[in-house]
């Protein structure tokens, strides 16, 4: 625990970094993280921060959890209802980096929309590809991405790089491409309202 | 290129080809399970028995290695995709036949707002595997869409899924809309999907709920008094 900490901040792995990118705006802060790739099993979700929030007890004034609801259908609000937590708001990081209105206005737009973050676009293998069997069984691509009709890459980063790897992943799922630059703008402003100290 | 020579299907006895092709069902060979469904109905097999000792059988040991962690979603996605092709072949003689009566009827779909259906297709697949007649509505499917099976197919049991948490509440609507006018009593309500849990469904007023497929279809006989103890 860092000594001025008085906030926790649990994070999912997949926002780590642009957590750690806004320590400038934030006040001290101590962060833990739990695996991105919980995802594909989101009934894990909770008890993984179950057991970080049972570690660190009453050890920090506020615990901020930098979650949106990821597919636990409600079991993450109910742990923060009963232990008196807030997380950050929508059904997923790409509603609290799009912010929640624009995010509601693309899926009205394109029901079938794929998103990819920064994370995502740097770890598409590693998230998308192999946990869906792509990489061993490509003719299932189909069977997952027919629905989808595009993949709109939010970058939270100006990055050539990740705009190139979100470029070819849309391609690799047979999806037109879109680039929607959010930065970070929309997840600070969430953030920062959670984390700060309320005598502060 | 592997040394072993190639299977010639059609060389196969019955009880072999039969056996070879649950292997080829596990294994998400496709070709392979057309072509042994196709041998099977040219030495005059039933229909159904091709479907329940071979197509359905290897399934229901894909859904247990599956339940076991031996299994993962793409392998039984490539088992599944594989079932179709002798589906396709059989479909059309099971429906032919007058003379089987069907497990049960069920009216099934992706609820509104969610294009995600590969949960929902391999349920309906197991379904007609066990017997079942199924209407499948698709994806993105509203309380209308529904309404308006429930009226031409007259089902057992209405089936609903959802993969996101933003959509599984609308099938708290439709389950509200069925209960308003008075169908419930003759139809039984499933959801299943990736977010939704026992508790989601009892909030919602569901009859059961899902877990898996192989889960759902066991619920499903047993609602319709099928292996009923």
């Amino acid at each position: 625990m860092t000594a001025a900490a008085k906030t926790l901040i649990i994070a999912c792995g997949a926002l780590a970094r642009e957590v750690r990118a806004l320590s400038d705006q934030l006040p001290a802060f101590d962060l833990r993280c739990v695996p991105a790739t919980l995802h594909n099993r989101p009934q894990r979700i909770v008890p993984a921060l179950e057991r970080i929030l049972d570690e660190t007890g009453s050890a920090y004034e506020r615990t901020v959890i930098a979650f949106g609801d990821c597919g636990t259908g409600g079991a993450l609000d109910r742990l923060c209802a009963a232990r008196g937590l807030e997380r950050l708001p929508g059904a997923h990081c790409y509603a609290f980096f799009a912010g929640l209105s624009e995010f509601d206005a693309m899926m009205e737009e394109e029901l079938g929309t794929f998103f990819l973050t920064d994370f995502l676009a740097r770890q598409f293998e590693t998230m998308v590809i192999r946990p869906l069997g792509l990489d061993r069984k490509p003719e299932l691509r189909d069977l997952y991405f027919g629905h989808y009709k595009r993949l709109v890459f939010l970058s939270q980063t100006d990055d050539d790089d990740l705009l190139a790897n979100a470029n070819v992943a849309a391609a690799r799922l047979g999806l037109a491409f879109e680039h929607r630059p959010t930065g970070l703008m929309a997840f600070a402003r969430d953030l920062e309202r959670l984390s700060t100290p309320l005598a502060a | 290129m592997s040394d072993e020579p190639e299977l010639i299907l059609a060389d196969l006895s019955d009880d072999e080809l039969v056996e070879q092709m649950k292997d080829d069902l596990y294994d998400g060979m496709g070709p392979e399970i057309a072509e042994g469904t196709q041998i099977l109905l040219d030495r005059g097999w039933d229909a159904n028995a091709i479907l329940t000792e071979s197509l359905v059988e290897a399934m229901r040991i894909v859904g247990l290695d599956f339940g076991d962690g031996i299994l993962f979603v793409p392998e039984v996605l490539s088992a599944a995709n594989a079932m179709k092709g002798g589906m396709e072949l059989l479909r059309p003689i099971l429906a032919a036949n007058d003379a089987v009566k069907p497990t049960g009827r069920v009216v099934i779909g992706t609820v509104k707002g969610d294009i995600h259906d590969i949960g929902k297709n391999l349920v309906a697949m197991m379904l007609e595997g066990a017997g079942f007649e199924v209407m499948d509505l698709g994806i993105n499917t509203d309380v209308e869409e529904f309404l308006k099976a429930y009226d031409e197919f007259n089902p057992d049991l209405l089936g609903m899924s959802a993969l996101l948490t933003t959509t599984m509440p609308y099938m708290g609507v439709v389950i509200e809309e069925f209960e308003k006018r008075g169908l419930r009593k003759d139809c039984g309500i499933f959801v299943g999907g990736a977010p939704v849990n026992q508790e989601f469904a009892d909030a919602i007023g569901a009859t059961e709920y899902g877990g898996d497929a192989s889960n759902t279809v066991e619920l499903a006989k047993r609602f319709m008094g099928v292996n009923r103890p």
